[in-house]
């Protein structure tokens, strides 16, 4: 599903931001990638979302070499890719619906088809009775549940998710990653980039961690639960 | 693109216009300024054009025949004239003929005067009332042109004193008042020709003046077109920055380069159009009513100039100016989006 070989990312050249990294991420997998400030995780999602290219390697997103995609082409590879950040992203002068449709208005679907699908999407992250309220109506862990459902809506067969803990309380965060186990659940890969290792202890999930732009260790799944 | 994308655009596109109204509303009103002195200048030049094409075909040159000069001859320079490609049309007068449209001249010339006078002294005018005389016999006219020979302008008493020796001659229309001083030097040059009689003043006149309002009209436009292209620029750059936001998650969702593009575009075709549309509304009231005004203030205007009708101007006026103005409108958002979103 996502492939990276021997990846290195100069942003100043001599300055390495990832350095040769290989990594095999599999459909259905859920997976953290943890690290300090400026170990490269961020310039791993901005790769794989091809907001970046490479210096050197190859990415590969299902079984599709992101070298190879023309300019016109990333948008339908996006639209494969569900993205969601610390800081939420929502547009703050329209409401929780509007806020989902947005991603399906923007690939050009009809509104009797978003109708559906945002419902559908509001309901699965809890907030069906909420479609109405704008984003500054809604706590911090609701605000990210928006950002889930806007990126789900699509239907993306990978869900990157950057900090998405990062702005919420304890609860809150509980909240968010159990929703983001039952997307992957339910057949969707998903990404986790964070420094909480609570939460990363907790879930017992596929760990790679970085620092200064190189994976130091990448632990199986039910590897921490067996150090413990 | 689908339907839906395209609502979204022009949507979106207004959305922007209603969010930076300041903005928008000075990128229209420096548009309709634009529009409306191209407009202006447009139908100054068209009516003025108008003019010159009546004058030009008013502004003839006259050439009369060495003493003694016969029919074949003359018939033999009227067909090299003719033979010119500047000349429009090529008139023989005859003698007869020369004297009999100069008696009528001074007829008209005559009662002008004496309308004029009437204006001065109400007194006389009764008077004149009362004695109203008709002069239109050949003798009467050539006996009253020279008693007139005074107060008439130097060329006309020169056709006078030709008119009394030798007054047969071509009248000579031109296709291009410009070309005048070619053919006079042609014309001359032929044998037996005795003198041509043209009016150098009227050609570089009228010739100039043309060329000045051209001049004029297109320099103000240009820097008005730069002004409003900076503006309907400013406008969109402000509609990024306050989009910023929804743009950068536009690319993430997988928005196309052109569906994030679209709504600036639109917004610069509207302020265009809208700018286009203002002051044609305007021009087009305004056009009716200043020839109105100036039928009924300044009615002797109306035998020297003609204008050309509301819906002749209209017809090329509107298309051009929306054309120009979405032209413009889409040119200012094309660049500001190729300078400030690079998707």
């Amino acid at each position: 599903m996502i492939k990276l070989e021997n990846v290195s990312k100069e942003y100043v050249a001599g300055v390495p931001a990832l350095s040769d990294i290989s990594i095999n991420i599999d459909e259905g997998e859920f997976v953290f990638v943890v690290g300090d400030s400026g170990s490269g995780k961020s310039t791993f999602i901005k790769l794989l979302l091809k907001e970046l290219d490479p210096t050197t390697g190859t990415i590969w997103i299902n079984d599709k070499p992101l070298n190879k995609i023309k300019r016109r082409q990333i948008p339908k590879l996006r639209r494969n890719i569900g993205v969601v950040f610390q800081d939420f992203r929502l547009l703050k002068d329209r409401n929780v619906y509007e806020n989902v449709a947005f991603a399906q208005k923007v690939i050009g679907e009809n509104n009797l088809h978003i109708r559906k699908k945002v419902s559908k999407m509001l309901s699965l992250v809890g907030l069906a009775a909420k479609y109405r309220s704008v984003p500054r109506q809604l706590s911090g862990g609701e605000q990210q549940r928006v950002a889930i459902a806007r990126a789900l809506v699509n239907e993306p067969k990978i869900l990157l998710a950057d900090e998405p803990t990062g702005n919420l309380d304890n609860n809150n965060a509980w909240e968010i990653m159990k929703l983001l186990e039952e997307i992957n659940n339910r057949g969707t890969t998903v990404v986790v980039v964070t420094h909480n290792m609570e939460i990363v202890k907790v879930m017992n999930k596929r760990v790679i961690t970085m620092k200064k732009g190189v994976i130091v260790s990448d632990s199986k799944q039910g590897d921490i639960e067996n150090e413990n | 693109m689908k339907i839906s994308s395209t609502l979204y655009s022009i949507q979106q596109g207004i959305k922007n216009i209603w969010r930076n109204k300041m903005f928008s509303l000075a990128s229209i009103a420096t548009m309709s300024a634009c529009i409306f002195l191209f407009g202006l200048f447009y139908i100054i030049v068209n009516n003025f054009n108008g003019m010159v094409q009546d004058a030009e075909e008013n502004v003839a040159i006259t050439v009369f025949f060495n003493e003694g000069t016969s029919k074949k001859q003359i018939d033999e320079i009227g067909k090299k004239i003719k033979k010119r490609s500047e000349v429009a049309k090529c008139d023989y007068v005859s003698k007869e003929q020369a004297a009999k449209d100069f008696g009528k001249k001074m007829d008209i010339k005559q009662e002008t005067n004496s309308k004029q006078d009437d204006k001065k002294d109400p007194k006389k005018a009764t008077n004149q009332q009362n004695s109203v005389s008709v002069h239109n016999t050949k003798d009467q006219s050539q006996q009253k042109a020279t008693e007139k020979k005074e107060e008439l302008p130097k060329n006309s008493s020169e056709i006078i004193s030709d008119a009394l020796k030798d007054s047969a001659h071509y009248e000579v229309y031109l296709n291009d008042v410009s070309m005048q001083k070619s053919l006079v030097k042609y014309v001359k040059g032929l044998d037996g020709v005795r003198k041509v009689n043209h009016s150098k003043e009227i050609a570089k006149t009228l010739t100039a003046f043309n060329k000045l309002i051209g001049y004029i009209s297109a320099g103000i436009i240009i820097i008005l077109l730069g002004v409003a292209v900076f503006l309907i620029s400013n406008t969109v750059t402000v509609g990024i920055s306050v989009r910023r936001e929804e743009i950068a998650i536009m690319r993430l969702i997988g928005a196309t380069d052109f569906l994030i593009r679209a709504p600036f575009i639109v917004e610069g075709i509207i302020i265009g159009l809208v700018g286009a549309i203002l002051p044609l509304i305007l021009l087009y009231t305004l056009y009716g009513k200043i020839i109105d005004y100036i039928r009924v203030r300044f009615s002797v205007i109306n035998n020297i100039v003609s204008f050309i009708p509301v819906g002749d101007v209209f017809r090329t006026l509107v298309p051009v100016a929306v054309l120009l103005g979405v032209g413009i409108g889409l040119f200012g958002s094309m660049i500001t989006i190729r300078k400030h979103l690079r998707v």
